[in-house]
Parts: structure tokens; C-alpha cells; sequence
């Protein structure tokens, strides 16, 4: 494999996790609701799965785990902020802190009879090469010599696309996310469509957790998302809310894990903690190219509705 | 839906002194309840893990009356940071400047008062090399060093209307990785033998301690606690703030400066986490060292919350939360239990809190609903 290849092909592996849940996190923020709880959801889901992994000798099993548990968290916060009317952005800092709190309290439960689950291996999604497509030069290896979350990735996120865009259930999403008022006189239940997408964001960090723990770095360590929870929400960004682009941004902090990864293999004279700042210094580089650029162009897609709770009584 | 009952809730206009004080008590309370559960399905005695807390975190009637009061006392050492970084949360949430980032400008401050207690003396060997101009030389470069941080998200707020919510949590893990590579790279202890952390600073630079392993720092922490609420209450800036917070629009008519309210909040906000590492660094570790980035700069956000932003309230919070972060550390010695659980339950304590805040900012009403009607809203 040459270098472009390579770097490619672990730029995919490594920006998956990304894809989930910020793709996850664009539909729950379309619907109007901003959950900052991703990095709990995630590190909950990659806990869970692995633990559940492990009991059951099924990586399918743990991924089904992860993104049940992942839903389970986002519907703490669908509650809190949508029935409750709780401050969103707070509700979800405590879902993270929360989230954080008890996947490193569960890790040293969850293993068989109560043991820790650290150092633990366990089932793992590994690469299934797709004969033919993987015998393209560069894309091959890249896209198609890959774990099976990736190529569920190749379904999940143009039928993300195809539903916001092209769908009339996509068109209520974004009704709702946009004017909760005008889509409730529509007879949208905007509480329904709300409880759904973040439900459905959740599953989505709950998977992406998984394919860390199941996949990309098979097995659980404290602190495993390493803030990727974070990134996927800064993604969305990036993506300006829409799925197509989320892809475009997670390759493109795959590839400076890529990058990162070959250096240290060649032995570089770079610190490792400069190296692993490139993910974080990058994220706030492309953070503020992309609102400068947004706001010359007029158009930034945040959903006009994110952030605020919704409440029939109070017409404004 | 059709359930027989229809819940309804109405603004409430100014809620009653009772239901202000009794709403998050009973939220804790009802928090602790959900952790007994937790514990349970763990396999530890809830009754016996809540007493392992309390005297964890207190010590018990016996130590007392023997005069030995080394529990509280080692609350009281954890509650300093959390009053600083609760007090630094609170200054920007007041504003709704969501400051996430006051555990990378704690550990800035760390870092800046590190620099000077490790090599200011070597620079410029003429200051005196005491406590009284050491001391309050590294605590205004440790609020200069959160400040400086505090500042990047601040000006790409201001000027560039940039997200300050994912900057803030990035600069966390910059700030982390590079105060990781100081003390383990170019600031390591060359006597050290491995031992990753800086060389022990001079003891010129050592806060001086109160009683136990109680320092200055507490004096410090009441201080700031005063003068935040000063500004919030009784200055224009706190106005401001207040104004800004909650209502932009009305700010911008008033003639509030938006770009330098920002810049000014997140001074104030950067500075007091920044004096959070200096407390730590000059009055508890004596060096740079894995240890300082501990998640102060988050429980923080929790302390403020929780205190409803206010200065007086954040003492008391951050005194109980450490409580529950010492005691936590008891129950991983006595009971086996991972440390992690105080984490968790701080986080669940300010989910219940969140839920709860219904009661006191709606009238909560249940109401049957009419049998025959079933058309709503």
C-alpha cells in the first residue's frame, strides 16, 4: 500500500466513529434540540457495547447494547429539556459528566462476575475485504477493505440525506426545528417528532461509542472517546447541518489521525501530546474558517428553533 | 396520547420562599435516593456506602471529640479549587457565555505559576525570594495565565461570532496535552529518576497553610467568592452581565459593548480558574505533576449550577460536592467501590436539579380531563 493509500484507508477507520455521531447529532439538532450530551452517550455506548460483547461473545450484540443505552441517555435529555423545559445546554454538560462518570464507575463492574473490564479482549468487528472493489488502487483499500460498521455507514448516511431532503418526514423534522409554532399549527406533534430525532441521535452516539470499543480500538480503557463526542459536535458544524458534509469533515480529522499514526510509526522527534493536539487545534481552525465563510455567504443552516424549548401555551 | 389526566404547566411569575429552598433539596435528596439504587444493583450496602461518605468526608463523633478533625479538614482542601472554578463558570453562565473551558484555564494558570516558582528565581535573581513578593507574584501570572486562555475563545467569540462552546472544550485538551508535555519534556525534574513531574518548587513559593493541609488558598477562595458577588450585585458591569444574559437584544439598545463585555467576562472567568492552579500547584502539589487537571474546571459547571450562579450559594455547594468527592475516595478504600461513583453522582445530582427546576419556575397542574372532549390546545 502506498502512503495515500494507507493514510486514506485509516483516515475512513478512524473518522467512522465521527460520522455516527455527528450524523446522529444533525438530525437531533434539525428537529431543534442541541445535545451537548454526545461524548456521555458515546463513552456510555462504547462501555456498554463492549461489556455486553464480552457477556454474550457477539460484537452484533454489544453494537445493539451501545446505541440501546446511547437512545436511553437521550432520552433523559429529551425529558428534561422537552417535557420539562430544562436549559439544553446544561442538561447536556451533565449528560456527558454523568455519562463519563459512570462508564469509568461501570468499567470495573461490567465483566464477567463483576470484574473489570479494563485489559479485557473481547469480540471485535474486524476488516472483511470485498473482493473486486477492494482491487480498485486508492479507493479499494480505503473504502471497501473495511469493518462492517463502516459499510453500514454507506447506507446510514445517504438514507440521512435522502430522508431530510427528500422525504416528507424529513420536511416535519425540519419544520419543527425551524418554526415549532408553525408546525404545530400544521398538525405536527412537535413533542413526538422532538422525543424521536433525539432518541435517534442518541442510538446514533451509543453506536458510534461501539465501533470504538468494538472496532477501531478494540477493547475499554478510561477515558476511550478521548473527546471524538466533542469533535462529532463541532463536526456538525463544520457540516453545516447537513449529512453529506459531516462525512467530508470526519475524513478529514481521520486523516490527521492517519497522519498522526505515521509519524509516530516513523519514529518522528515530535512530541506525542504536540501530535495528539492536532485533532483539537484543528477543530477550532476549521470551526472558524467555516463561521467566517458561512456568515459572507449569509447562509449559516443552524435550525432557527435550536436551542429553544418548545410550549403551546406561550405563543410568541 | 389520551391519558385521563391532562398535565399542564403555567409560568410562574415570582415562585414562593418554600418552594425556592425546598424544590432542590428535595432534588439532591431524590438524586442520592436514585444513587442508592445504583449502589444496590452494584452490590454495595447504599446505607453503609452514604455512612462511609459521611465520615469519609466529615470524620465521625469519636475523631472529633479526640480533637482530630482530618476529614473535614481534607474537604475543606478540595472545596478551594471548586469555589475558584464554580465562581469562573459562574461569571461567564450569567452572561450565557458557555465557559466549558475552565479546566484548561485552571490548568494554564498551573502552568504560569509553575514557570515562576521554577525559574523566575534563576532569571532574575534579584527579586527577593520570599514569600510575600513570590506569592502574590505567581498568583497575578497564574490569573494572567487562565485569562490568556480564556482570551482565545473570548476574541473568537467577540470578533469572529465563533461557536464558544466547542472552542472552550478544544482548548481543554490543548491546554491538558500541553502541560502533560512540560512536566514529562522540557520542565521534568532532572533529578527526578523517571519521576514524570517538575522539579519541587522552592519553598518560598509554598502557600502557607492554615491547619492540616489547609492553605491560604481558602482565604483566597472566600475572597473572590466577595468580590464576584460585589460585581454581580452592586456594580454596573454585574448589571451588565445580568443584562446581556438575559436579554441581548435590550443589552445592545442599552449601549452594552458587546465584543468588550465578552472580553472582560471571560478575563474575570479565566483569571479565577487560573487562580484555581495556582492554589493547587503553590499550595498542594509544590510542583507540576499528573494531578492538576482532575476535572475541577467541570464539577465547576456543576457547583454553579447547582448555586444558581450565586457566589454565597457556590461556597456551600462546592463544600458539600467535595464532601462527596472525599467521601467518594473512602468508599473506594473501605468498600472497594471505584472512586469514578462521586463523579456520577455529581452529574446525577445536577440532572435532578435540572428536573426539578420545573416545580419552581412552573405551577405544575394536573387536571382530570374532561371525558367527552379530547380535542387539546
Amino acid at each position: 500500500m502506498d502512503l495515500l493509500t494507507s493514510i486514506l484507508a485509516i483516515a475512513v477507520f478512524a473518522g467512522a466513529s465521527l460520522v455516527y455521531a455527528s450524523v446522529g447529532e444533525i438530525l437531533t439538532e434539525r428537529s431543534g434540540i442541541l445535545n451537548l450530551g454526545v461524548e456521555g452517550m458515546m463513552i456510555m455506548g462504547a462501555v456498554t457495547a463492549f461489556a455486553a460483547a464480552v457477556a454474550s461473545g457477539n460484537a452484533v450484540v454489544g453494537v445493539v447494547v451501545g446505541g440501546l443505552v446511547g437512545g436511553m441517555l437521550a432520552l433523559v435529555h429529551a425529558f428534561l429539556t422537552i417535557t420539562l423545559r430544562a436549559d439544553q445546554v446544561v442538561s447536556g454538560l451533565a449528560l456527558t459528566l454523568a455519562g463519563g462518570g459512570l462508564a469509568s464507575f461501570l468499567g470495573q463492574r461490567l465483566g464477567p462476575g463483576g470484574a473489570p473490564l479494563v485489559g479485557m479482549v473481547g469480540p471485535r468487528f474486524r476488516a472483511i475485504t470485498i473482493p473486486g472493489l477492494s482491487d480498485i488502487p486508492v479507493i479499494g483499500p480505503a473504502f471497501f477493505d473495511q469493518d462492517a460498521l463502516v459499510y453500514l455507514l454507506f447506507l446510514v448516511v445517504p438514507l440521512a440525506w435522502f430522508l431530510l431532503a427528500r422525504t416528507r418526514p424529513g420536511l416535519y423534522l425540519r419544520a419543527v426545528g425551524e418554526n415549532p409554532q408553525t408546525a404545530d399549527a400544521m398538525g405536527i406533534d412537535v413533542f413526538q417528532v422532538r422525543y424521536l430525532y433525539t432518541f435517534v441521535g442518541g442510538v446514533m452516539a451509543g453506536v458510534a461509542g461501539a465501533h470504538l470499543s468494538l472496532a477501531y480500538t478494540p477493547g475499554w480503557t478510561e477515558n476511550l472517546t478521548g473527546g471524538r463526542g466533542w469533535i462529532a459536535v463541532a463536526l456538525v458544524i463544520f457540516a453545516t447541518w447537513d449529512p453529506r458534509k459531516a462525512v467530508a469533515g470526519a475524513l478529514l480529522f481521520g486523516g490527521v489521525n492517519a497522519i498522526q499514526f505515521r509519524l509516530q510509526a516513523e519514529g518522528t522527534t515530535i512530541p506525542a501530546s504536540l501530535l495528539n493536539m492536532m485533532p483539537y487545534i484543528l477543530t477550532i481552525v476549521v470551526l472558524v474558517v467555516i463561521t467566517r465563510f458561512e456568515s459572507i455567504r449569509k447562509k449559516v443552516g443552524a435550525p432557527a428553533a435550536l436551542g429553544l424549548p418548545y410550549n403551546r401555551e406561550e405563543r410568541t | 396520547m389520551n391519558l385521563p389526566y391532562r398535565v399542564t404547566l403555567e409560568k410562574r411569575l415570582d415562585a414562593p420562599r418554600i418552594v425556592v429552598w425546598l424544590v432542590p433539596v428535595v432534588s439532591i435528596l431524590v438524586a442520592l435516593a436514585f444513587g442508592a439504587i445504583v449502589l444496590a444493583v452494584a452490590g454495595a450496602d447504599p446505607l453503609e456506602a452514604y455512612g462511609q461518605i459521611l465520615t469519609g468526608a466529615f470524620g465521625s463523633l469519636t475523631a472529633w471529640l479526640d480533637g482530630e478533625f482530618y476529614a473535614v479538614s481534607e474537604t475543606v482542601v478540595r472545596t478551594v479549587p471548586l469555589i475558584l472554578t464554580g465562581l469562573a463558570v459562574a461569571v461567564a453562565f450569567r452572561m450565557r457565555f458557555w465557559n466549558i473551558g475552565a479546566e484548561g484555564q485552571l490548568v494554564f494558570g498551573g502552568v504560569f505559576a509553575a514557570w515562576v516558582a521554577l525559574f523566575l528565581p534563576g532569571v532574575i535573581p534579584g527579586i527577593p525570594q520570599t514569600l510575600w513578593v513570590y506569592l502574590p507574584l505567581m498568583a497575578v501570572v497564574a490569573v494572567a495565565g487562565g485569562a490568556i486562555w480564556a482570551l482565545i475563545p473570548a476574541f473568537l467569540k467577540a470578533y469572529l461570532d465563533v461557536d464558544e462552546i466547542i472552542t472552550t472544550i478544544m482548548l481543554n485538551f490543548v491546554a491538558i496535552l500541553t502541560y502533560q508535555y512540560l512536566f514529562t519534556g522540557p520542565w521534568k525534574d532532572p533529578e527526578g529518576q523517571g519521576f514524570p513531574g517538575s522539579a519541587l518548587f522552592p519553598e518560598f513559593t509554598w502557600l502557607p497553610r492554615l491547619t492540616g493541609r489547609v492553605t491560604l488558598g481558602l482565604v483566597l477562595a472566600l475572597a473572590a467568592a466577595v468580590v464576584v458577588w460585589l460585581i454581580f450585585d452592586h456594580t454596573k458591569l454585574g448589571y451588565e452581565i445580568a443584562l446581556m444574559g438575559e436579554n441581548p437584544e435590550a443589552a445592545r439598545y442599552a449601549g452594552v459593548n458587546r465584543a468588550g463585555i465578552i472580553i472582560v467576562v471571560m478575563v474575570l472567568s479565566g483569571g479565577l480558574a487560573g487562580l484555581a492552579g495556582f492554589t493547587e500547584t503553590a499550595g498542594i502539589s509544590h510542583r507540576l505533576q499528573q494531578g492538576l487537571a482532575i476535572g475541577n474546571g467541570f464539577t465547576g459547571i456543576i457547583v454553579a449550577w447547582v448555586a444558581k450562579l450565586r457566589p454565597g450559594w457556590i461556597v456551600v455547594v462546592a463544600f458539600l460536592l467535595s464532601a462527596l468527592f472525599v467521601g467518594g475516595d473512602q468508599l473506594q478504600i473501605s468498600m472497594g467501590l471505584p472512586a469514578s461513583i462521586g463523579a456520577f453522582f455529581q452529574g446525577m445530582i445536577l440532572l435532578f436539579i435540572l428536573g426539578g427546576d420545573v416545580f419552581t419556575r412552573y405551577r405544575v397542574k394536573v387536571a382530570r380531563r374532561p371525558a367527552a372532549v379530547a380535542v387539546e390546545g
